[in-house]
């Protein structure tokens, strides 16, 4: 339990991406589908934090940085997409998207 | 006695419940505001994290960026898109039991290797970061991004130029 190690920030992370995956595969609304996403994004982060800080080294870090980067363009062109299916659609439920389906 | 350790864990156990809460509840929410809300305390958690972990820049990026900039887009496009409808019909898709059987087996085999430790991993050597360095956080990480990093650097300020293009051109009317 105590003293916290960088085993339990990676117990942490690995709950937090199994709660995004859930959110990911369950949900059908878009905008909570893209929160998950956030979520799953978090939990890569504070994994790199953890293994930065174990080994003295920033390079973790500077991948956070790039991974938060990443999360905000797939937010805004996720999102832009979630208007432009609304216009079309009247929907944000994820499975009545189904143009492409068989 | 409130050692430093002693407070670090009990600070560690605050912000983890905080992200794991926030985490849960965002994502069985009805209503998708209270879902960005919860979402607003897991990611405040999660800044919470990086404080303790020395990672100063990152905390204060996570503010800025996660609860400032992402978060208003997100109750921004809930507003704009009409959400009510999607409220009342059900939240939950067909195959949600064969997702959660699915995420529970990948959660026994990540926390089995989680538990085995250093035996189920080849972990990499320190770096030589020295430890006591007298510039902070700050100042170290600029240094590794523009010397190190400088071209991924670039590839992803191009990114955040295509995306913007992206996201003006998808929500556009008539393109």
């Amino acid at each position: 339990m105590y003293p916290i190690t960088s085993a339990h920030y990676i117990a942490l992370s690995a709950a937090l991406l199994l709660i995004g995956t859930v959110g990911v595969l369950t949900r059908r609304n878009i905008v909570i589908i893209l929160m998950s996403i956030e979520l799953i994004l978090n939990a890569v982060n504070i994994n790199l934090v953890a293994f930065s800080q174990a080994l003295h080294n920033l390079n973790g870090q500077v991948f956070a940085i790039f991974v938060i980067t990443d999360a905000v363009a797939e937010a805004a062109v996720g999102l832009g997409i979630l208007i432009a299916l609304f216009r079309n659609k009247e929907t944000v439920l994820a499975d009545e998207v189904d143009l492409l389906k068989w | 006695m409130l050692t430093p350790e002693l407070s670090q864990a009990i600070f560690f156990y605050i912000f983890a419940a905080m992200v794991l809460a926030g985490a849960i509840l965002t994502i069985t929410r009805r209503s998708a505001v209270h879902s960005a809300m919860f979402l607003i305390v897991s990611l405040m958690g999660v800044a919470g994290l990086y404080l303790l972990q020395q990672a100063e820049f990152l905390f204060a990026v996570q503010i800025v960026l996660y609860i400032g900039g992402i978060m208003v887009l997100f109750l921004f496009v809930i507003m704009l898109v009409n959400l009510d409808q999607a409220a009342k019909e059900k939240q939950f898709n067909g195959q949600r039991w064969i997702a959660l059987a699915c995420v529970v087996l990948v959660g026994v085999q990540v926390f089995y290797f989680l538990s085995k430790g250093r035996a189920a991993f080849q972990i990499a050597q320190p770096g030589t970061l020295p430890a006591a360095s007298a510039l902070g956080n700050t100042e170290q990480l600029a240094d590794v991004l523009f010397k190190e990093y400088l071209l991924p650097f670039e590839i992803a300020s191009i990114l955040l130029l295509v995306a913007v293009v992206g996201s003006v051109v998808m929500a556009k009317k008539r393109i």
